[in-house]
């Protein structure tokens, strides 16, 4: 599956992207939250406080408890600020 | 004619405008954001999430008023103050729709596409207003 991470989460993780095998046991983006957390590092200060992060899969918003499979894109972010 | 870009360079009001008149009559209404304050911003966005989102909103506008052309510019990378950040046009055959529309959209721009600012060194935090500002359209 490929992670993206943006704003603050990609600075505190270190990178903008990376690919990896679906942790086994994971099925949903908080899973997979939890997962990256364990990580340690800068993962685990970019994951500390979910309330704080936004989170797509396969580019649209979703609820943390949205399911997650191997072939998804799933990306992290601080809430939006354009316009 | 539906126009969405994301880009670095600065676009021109009047120009953009003049694109919506072609075909479209009655109504045409913009909004520009601008950089305030004296502090360069920096944009960083998700690239194929941000289109994508605005085409939603804009398809969902579409459906609430009878809109004839619209154009969302979104500009990213470095942005001095004054600068250009963002503008919204709609076209519409009567002014309530044209202003509703333009409205709606940068109320769910500011809150839905996946645009991310930096103000010296520092992330914007997004406002509750904003998101609050949805709460007419539901």
């Amino acid at each position: 599956m490929t992670l993206l991470y943006f704003a603050w989460v990609r600075q505190k993780v270190g990178r903008s992207e990376e690919t990896v095998d679906l942790p086994q046991g994971v099925s949903s983006v908080s899973g997979l939250l939890a997962w990256l957390r364990a990580r340690g590092g800068g993962y685990a200060d970019a994951f500390a406080d979910p309330a704080r992060l936004r989170c797509a899969v396969n580019r649209e918003h979703t609820s943390f408890d949205a399911p997650v499979g191997a072939n998804d894109e799933v990306a992290f972010f601080p809430p939006v600020t354009g316009g | 004619m539906i126009a969405i870009r994301v880009q670095e360079e600065d676009f021109d009001l009047a120009a953009e405008a003049a694109k919506l008149r072609e075909g479209a009559t009655g109504a045409i209404a913009t909004f520009t954001g601008v950089v305030r304050g004296d502090a360069s911003l920096s944009l960083e966005h998700y690239p194929g999430m941000t289109e994508r989102e605005i085409a939603r909103h804009v398809e969902d506008a579409r459906a609430r008023w009878p809109i004839q052309g619209v154009t969302v510019i979104h500009r990213i990378g470095h942005l001095p103050p004054g600068a250009n950040i963002v503008l919204v046009a709609v076209a519409s055959a009567h002014r309530e729709a044209a202003f509703r529309a333009c409205e709606f959209l940068i109320d769910y721009l500011k809150t839905r596409a996946p645009f991310w600012k930096q103000q010296g060194g520092d992330w914007v935090e997004a406002r509750e207003s904003d998101e609050a500002a949805l709460d007419k359209w539901r």
